[in-house]
C-alpha cells in the first residue's frame, strides 16, 4: 500500500434495494491534499462519505482508509479520522470549555491532552471571553469554527467535513477556509463535501458525483481547461446538464 | 471507562440545565404523591349534609345525634320543607338530605318500620355511593341498640374486616401505583426523549462516528436515568413514610430490587422507542400514548383488572406495569416474601429480557 495515499477507493459501492446510491466509485486522497468531493443534491456523496468514515457498510468494492479496511477495520478508522457534519453538532447546552472536554474524552485524550489543547484552541479562536459561556449562545459562524476545532482535537490523519461552511456569511467562510489549508499544511487529509463553487477552486483535486457516479476528477484548473470554461460553476452545470 | 464518566457527566450537565425534564424528574414524584395522597381520596370527611325532619321526635333526635357525632358527617343545615332539597343541592355544598317521614317514632313503635330517605348529590357517584353506605351503617347501629333487648330469632350480623389496608387510606393504594407511573415515566420517556434529540442534533452521528462504541452510547445515555430513577424510588417511598405514616411492611431490599428490574425494563421500551422514532415529539407521544395511558388504565392501579371486560383483562397482561403494581402492592401493603411473587418477578423478567433483546436488535448501530 501506498503510504502517501490515505484513502484509497476501488470500485465502491452502495446499493439500497435495486437502487445504487453510489456506484463503483474509484479514487485516491493523498496525505496533505484537501479534497473537495462535490455533487448535486442526491448524488450520493454523503452516502459515500458514510461508507469512508464507517457507519455504512459498503455493498460492495474495495475502500482502505488511513490504511485500515473499511469492512473489517472500521473501528480503527473511527480512532484515524476527524468528523465534522452538516448540521451543527457541538452540544448547546454545554459550554465552550465543556464540549472541547467531553470530545476530547470520548477520543482518549488524558486530562493534561485535553487541558493544553483546550488552552491553545480558545486562544487561537479568541474564544477567552466566552469560554464558560453555553456554545448555545455563540454565532453561528463561531460554532461552526469551534466545531472544525473540535473534530481537529485529538490530531486525526484526515478530518471529513460535510457541507462545513452551510449558511455561514462570507467572512467566516474564508477564515474557514484559512483553518482548513493550515490544518492540510500541518500534514492533516481533509476530505470536503461542499455546494459553494468557489469553495471548489480553493481545493487541491476535487471530484464531481452525478448519479452516484463520479463524473470527473482533477485540479479545479485542470477542470475548467477540459470543459472550457471560467469557473467551477460552469463546470459544474456542464456535468450535470448531460 | 474513562470515557464513560466523561460521557456520563456531559449527560447530567444535559438533564440539570433543563428545567423542563428537571420539573418531570423531581416535580412530578413529588407533586403526583402529594395529590394522589391529599387531593384525591375516596375516604369521606366531614361532609356536609342537611335534615329535613318532618316529626322531630325523640327517634328523629337520637339518629341526627348519632350521625352528627360521627367524624364523616357535619350537619350543616336544616330545612323545612320538600322543595328546599333541590335549592340546597344546586348550591353545591350539601352532599345530602336526611328526609324523616311524619310520625317517624310513632311508625316505628305502632308499625315496626318508618322511613328515612337518604337523597345523596350523585354528581360525584362515588362520593354519593360511600355517603349512603355510612349512613346506613350508623342506622344499623342504631337498629341494634333499640333491638338489644328483643331476641331474634335468626340474626345474621355481617362483619366486615379489611386487612392491609385497615384504615382504608386511598394514599396506601395510589403510592404503589404512582412509584409506578413515575418509575415508567422517567425511564421509559426521558430516555427516549434524550436519545431522539442526539439523533435530531445531529450529535448521535457525531457519537457514533468516534471511536465509542454504539453500545456505550446506549449505555451512557440510559445510566443517568438509571440512577434518577433509583433516586426518585427512594423518593416516593420516604414520602410515604414519612408524610402519609405508610409503613412498608416487607423487604426495603426486595422493593429495591424489584423496583431496579422495573426500571431496567422500562429503560429498554425506552431504547426500543427511540429506534422508532426520528424526533423528541415523536418519542414523548409514542411513550405516552403507548406507555402512559396502559399504565394508567391496564396496571390495575386506578381500576381494578378484575372487573375490567375479559378482552381488556387479557390486554393487561402484556403491561408489565401491571405485574409491578402486583409486586409492590404485596411488599409494601402485605409485606410479603419472594416466595408470593416470585411468579410476578418471573413475569416482569421474561418481559425485561424481551424488550431488552428486541431494542438491541432493532437499534441500528450504522445510520442508514
Amino acid at each position: 500500500m501506498n503510504k502517501n495515499k490515505v484513502i484509497q477507493v476501488e470500485e465502491l459501492t452502495k446499493m439500497f434495494g435495486d437502487f445504487a446510491a453510489v456506484n463503483a466509485i474509484t479514487f485516491n486522497v493523498e496525505k496533505g491534499e484537501i479534497f473537495g468531493f462535490l455533487g448535486a443534491n442526491g448524488a450520493g456523496k454523503t452516502t459515500a462519505m458514510k461508507m469512508l468514515i464507517g457507519i455504512s457498510k459498503p455493498t460492495s468494492g474495495k475502500a482502505a482508509v488511513a490504511g485500515y479496511d473499511v469492512f473489517t477495520n472500521a473501528e480503527d478508522i473511527k480512532k484515524s479520522i476527524g468528523y465534522m457534519s452538516q448540521k451543527f453538532a457541538l452540544y448547546d447546552d454545554l459550554t465552550v470549555k465543556e464540549n472541547i472536554t467531553f470530545f476530547g474524552g470520548i477520543y482518549g485524550l488524558s486530562r493534561k491532552q485535553i487541558k493544553e489543547k483546550s488552552k491553545v484552541l480558545i486562544e487561537e479562536l479568541g474564544l477567552e471571553n466566552v469560554a464558560n459561556k453555553l456554545v448555545g449562545a455563540l454565532p453561528l459562524g463561531w460554532k461552526q469554527k469551534l466545531s472544525f476545532s473540535v473534530a481537529l482535537l485529538h490530531d486525526p490523519k484526515i478530518v471529513f467535513l460535510d457541507e462545513p461552511t452551510g449558511g455561514v456569511d462570507p467572512i467566516t467562510r474564508r477564515q474557514f477556509w484559512e483553518m482548513i489549508y493550515k490544518a492540510a499544511h500541518n500534514g492533516t487529509t481533509v476530505f470536503v463535501t461542499t455546494h459553494y463553487m468557489d469553495e471548489a477552486e480553493y481545493c487541491d483535486r476535487v471530484s464531481i458525483m452525478v448519479n452516484g457516479k463520479i463524473e470527473a476528477l482533477n485540479t479545479p484548473k485542470k477542470l475548467k481547461e477540459y470543459f472550457k470554461v471560467d469557473n467551477m460553476n460552469d463546470v459544474f452545470l456542464k456535468l450535470a446538464r448531460e | 471507562m474513562k470515557r464513560f464518566i466523561g460521557f456520563i457527566k456531559k449527560e447530567f450537565y444535559h438533564i440539570f440545565r433543563d428545567r423542563r425534564s428537571l420539573f418531570i424528574l423531581f416535580g412530578m414524584p413529588i407533586a403526583q404523591i402529594m395529590l394522589f395522597g391529599f387531593a384525591i381520596t375516596n375516604e369521606i370527611n366531614n361532609v356536609d349534609i342537611a335534615i329535613l325532619d318532618h316529626s322531630k321526635d325523640a327517634t328523629t333526635e337520637a339518629i341526627i345525634n348519632k350521625i352528627s357525632a360521627s367524624t364523616y358527617f357535619s350537619i350543616n343545615e336544616v330545612i323545612t320543607k320538600e322543595s328546599d332539597i333541590e335549592t340546597i343541592f344546586k348550591k353545591g355544598k350539601i352532599k345530602a338530605v336526611l328526609n324523616f317521614e311524619k310520625d317517624f317514632s310513632k311508625n316505628l313503635i305502632k308499625e315496626h318500620n318508618a322511613t328515612l330517605q337518604i337523597i345523596t348529590d350523585a354528581t360525584d357517584p362515588n362520593t354519593a355511593n360511600t355517603i349512603s353506605n355510612y349512613i346506613n351503617a350508623i342506622l344499623q347501629q342504631y337498629q341494634k341498640e333499640l333491638n338489644k333487648d328483643v331476641k331474634l330469632a335468626y340474626q345474621i350480623i355481617p362483619q366486615t374486616r379489611m386487612v392491609y389496608n385497615r384504615e382504608l387510606k386511598s394514599v396506601y393504594m395510589f403510592v404503589p401505583g404512582v412509584m409506578t407511573i413515575i418509575l415508567m415515566l422517567v425511564s421509559a420517556m426521558m430516555t427516549s426523549i434524550s436519545i431522539t434529540r442526539e439523533k435530531e442534533l445531529g450529535t448521535m452521528e457525531i457519537l457514533l462516528v468516534s471511536p465509542l462504541k454504539p453500545f456505550q452510547v446506549i449505555v451512557g445515555k440510559v445510566f443517568p436515568y438509571i440512577f434518577l430513577s433509583i433516586i426518585n424510588a427512594v423518593v416516593i417511598v420516604m414520602l410515604s413514610i414519612f408524610i402519609f405514616k405508610m409503613p412498608v411492611q416487607g423487604s426495603l431490599f426486595l422493593l429495591a430490587l424489584e423496583s431496579i428490574l422495573f426500571i431496567v425494563s422500562a429503560l429498554a421500551l425506552g431504547i426500543l422507542i427511540s429506534t422508532i422514532s426520528a424526533t423528541q415529539q415523536t418519542a414523548m407521544m409514542i411513550s405516552l400514548m403507548g406507555l402512559m395511558l396502559p399504565v394508567i388504565l391496564l396496571s390495575g392501579f386506578i381500576f381494578p383488572i378484575s372487573s375490567m371486560p375479559l378482552p381488556l383483562q387479557i390486554i393487561s397482561n402484556i403491561i408489565p406495569a401491571k405485574w409491578f403494581v402486583i409486586i409492590i402492592k404485596g411488599i409494601m401493603l402485605k409485606g410479603v416474601g419472594l416466595q408470593f411473587i416470585w411468579k410476578e418477578t418471573l413475569i416482569l423478567v421474561g418481559m425485561t429480557v424481551f424488550f431488552i433483546a428486541l431494542s438491541v436488535k432493532k437499534y441500528k448501530i450504522r445510520l442508514e
